[in-house]
């Protein structure tokens, strides 16, 4: 079975000059196995995704990158026979988010996520951002109010929707849509955003403004992100995990991974001889 | 190059097609204006027999030998009621078996079976609910022949209809917005109550109000379970002065309908009667009519209101 290098091997590699090479891993996945019924998807996936950093995964479609992402905020447990074997720790508290007794609905408020397509509630702008945070209990209108302006704030969608928050969100275009969802996701403050392909329905500028957010976003919270755009893997991310075939081939530092490849199948799919 | 007789030919081919398309184009338009026809000579008919009939005196009056003196009062009253029975029993029922089956009940052979039954129990005969109501609700429960069995006897027709549009109405939210109230640590129940209830209000409205316009209508039910042809009271009132304010004696009380009213009119001799039926006939279609309309301009609403 494939091993990914290990994180900290791969961080060593970096100019000592950053204080990341002291970076703690957020979420460490150990011989993560996940089935649709009886078909395995993920096989034996061991990584440690380091915190305030993000990071990328890629590879052709259905290696499994998707599959895994949606495994660390347990929405596979909303569809029937999907199994999880493994698990997967979340720092600073060490919680197995696969363990018996945990909740989804705990681990989903801890891990937000922003999905391919823009997917706001049909409902106003400040009610989008709102719910999460009234879904954790906050009712208070002034604390909502400022953490609805917060969150849209830290998305870059603040000074286009101050004036309209209470209009529906769908009067918003495609590309502040989905920053709206980014405001719903971070509105919470979780510990971890997962990025599902965010920026495949946008066209190239509303996409800019959207990397330039995750980038500006790893200044306090953890970011995943599964895309299918090698630049934009290598424009926004920390580091990078090529998958295969339900495997995590090669798992490094991206400038690295890009360069200097270790793996045959990382290279052939990073020249795009394959995917 | 193509020849000369090419060109013509494909002209006369296209031509010849063009012309079945107006000919079909026009037999549609004949078969649609004789339907629509139809419906308007029979509202027609009923407004020359029946429009001078309709007066205060008719709303107001209980139903008596003299065809001059008759009226529709407890018979309007009676159809009220049993709506007010019928959708307080079919909506939270169908909206509850509705949300079940859609957002909460596993795909398998069992549900599968229910979803086929749900469908058969459309095509049930109207009668055959009313034989049902009067072992079951009239006999075995000891409910009478009242406003609370024809209710239910009602609610039973109507239920696979609400069931059916709650179900498609929550079929056409999109699982992404599903996703993402749950993305965000929401229950299945705060899914549905927050969100997937509220966007599909419209649809589920429409499918009320069809459910309920097809109840009005109906007839066979009712006289099963032995609604009267003559009933000169109104029930017991639901609200009272003195506490305890609110009484469901009504519910066990002898009714009449529109629909039955006008039955037992249309059966008795005389052109008086005849005009009578008439008249309460257009009342009931008026109501349909009007039931319906709601439904469309609720859908319409819905639909502008709600983008994905």
């Amino acid at each position: 079975m494939v091993r990914s290098a290990s994180p900290s091997a791969s961080l060593s590699g970096r100019e000592p000059f950053s204080a990341e090479a002291k970076v703690s891993a957020k979420v460490q996945i150990r011989e993560l196995n996940f089935f649709y019924g009886n078909h395995q998807v993920l096989r034996g996936v061991t990584m440690d995704v380091p915190a305030l950093q993000v990071t990328a995964l890629i590879g052709p479609s259905g290696c499994g990158k998707t599959t895994l992402l949606r495994c660390l905020n347990r929405m596979h447990d909303l569809y029937p026979g999907n199994r999880y074997e493994g698990s997967i720790q979340v720092q600073p508290d060490g919680t197995d988010i696969l363990g018996a007794g945990v909740d989804p609905i705990q681990v989903r408020m801890r891990f937000g996520m922003v999905f391919q397509k823009p997917n706001p509630f049909p409902k106003s702008i400040y009610e989008n951002v709102a719910y999460g945070l009234r879904l954790q209990g906050v009712n208070h209108r002034r604390e909502l109010d400022e953490r609805v302006e917060k969150a849209l704030r830290e998305a870059a969608l603040w000074e286009e929707a101050k004036s309209r928050l209470h209009q529906m969100a769908h009067h918003l275009s495609g590309g502040q849509q989905q920053r709206l969802c980014i405001a719903r996701a971070i509105a919470t403050d979780p510990d971890v955003v997962l990025f599902d392909e965010p920026t495949s329905a946008l066209d190239p500028i509303a996409t800019s403004k959207i990397e330039e957010l995750i980038v500006e976003l790893k200044k306090r919270v953890t970011v995943m992100i599964v895309t299918h755009n090698l630049q934009q893997a290598g424009r926004i991310s920390d580091m990078t995990a090529f998958m295969y075939l339900g495997e995590l081939i090669e798992f490094g530092e991206t400038n690295r991974m890009f360069t200097n490849p270790t793996r045959p199948q990382t290279e052939d799919y990073i020249s795009g001889r394959f995917g | 190059m193509r020849s000369e007789t090419f060109y013509r030919e494909q002209e006369m081919l296209g031509r010849r097609r063009r012309a079945s398309d107006q000919r079909f184009r026009l037999v549609g338009m004949v078969l649609t204006l004789g339907t629509l026809g139809v419906l308007g000579a029979l509202l027609l008919n009923l407004a020359v027999h029946g429009l001078s009939r309709i007066d205060w005196q008719f709303l107001a009056s209980f139903p008596s030998r003299r065809a001059g003196e008759a009226g529709i009062l407890s018979a309007w009253v009676g159809t009220l009621l049993l709506m007010l029975v019928t959708a307080g029993v079919a909506i939270p029922f169908g909206l509850a078996a509705g949300i079940y089956l859609e957002e909460y009940a596993p795909k398998n052979r069992w549900t599968a079976f229910i979803e086929i039954n749900i469908a058969n129990l459309a095509g049930v005969p109207s009668i055959l609910y009313g034989l049902m109501a009067l072992g079951l609700f009239v006999y075995q429960f000891r409910f009478g022949q009242s406003l609370l069995s024809g209710g239910l006897a009602l609610a039973c027709l109507v239920l696979p209809i609400v069931i059916v549009a709650t179900r498609e109405s929550l079929r056409t939210i999109p699982s992404s917005i599903r996703e993402a109230a749950f993305a965000l640590g929401a229950t299945r129940w705060q899914a549905v109550w927050h969100h997937l209830l509220p966007y599909s209000t419209g649809g589920i409205a429409t499918g009320v109000i069809l459910a309920m316009s097809r109840a009005i209508g109906e007839s066979a039910p009712l006289i099963t379970i032995g609604a009267l042809t003559f009933i000169a009271f109104l029930p017991p009132a639901p609200l009272m002065s003195q506490p305890p304010f609110v009484s469901f004696d009504w519910l066990f009380s002898p009714f009449t309908a529109l629909p039955i009213q006008m039955f037992n009119w249309v059966s008795r001799p005389g052109e008086e009667f005849q005009s009578n039926a008439a008249a309460a006939g257009l009342i009931l279609i008026g109501i349909t009519l009007s039931m319906n309309t709601t439904a469309i301009l609720l859908r319409r609403r819905a639909q502008r209101n709600i983008q994905w």
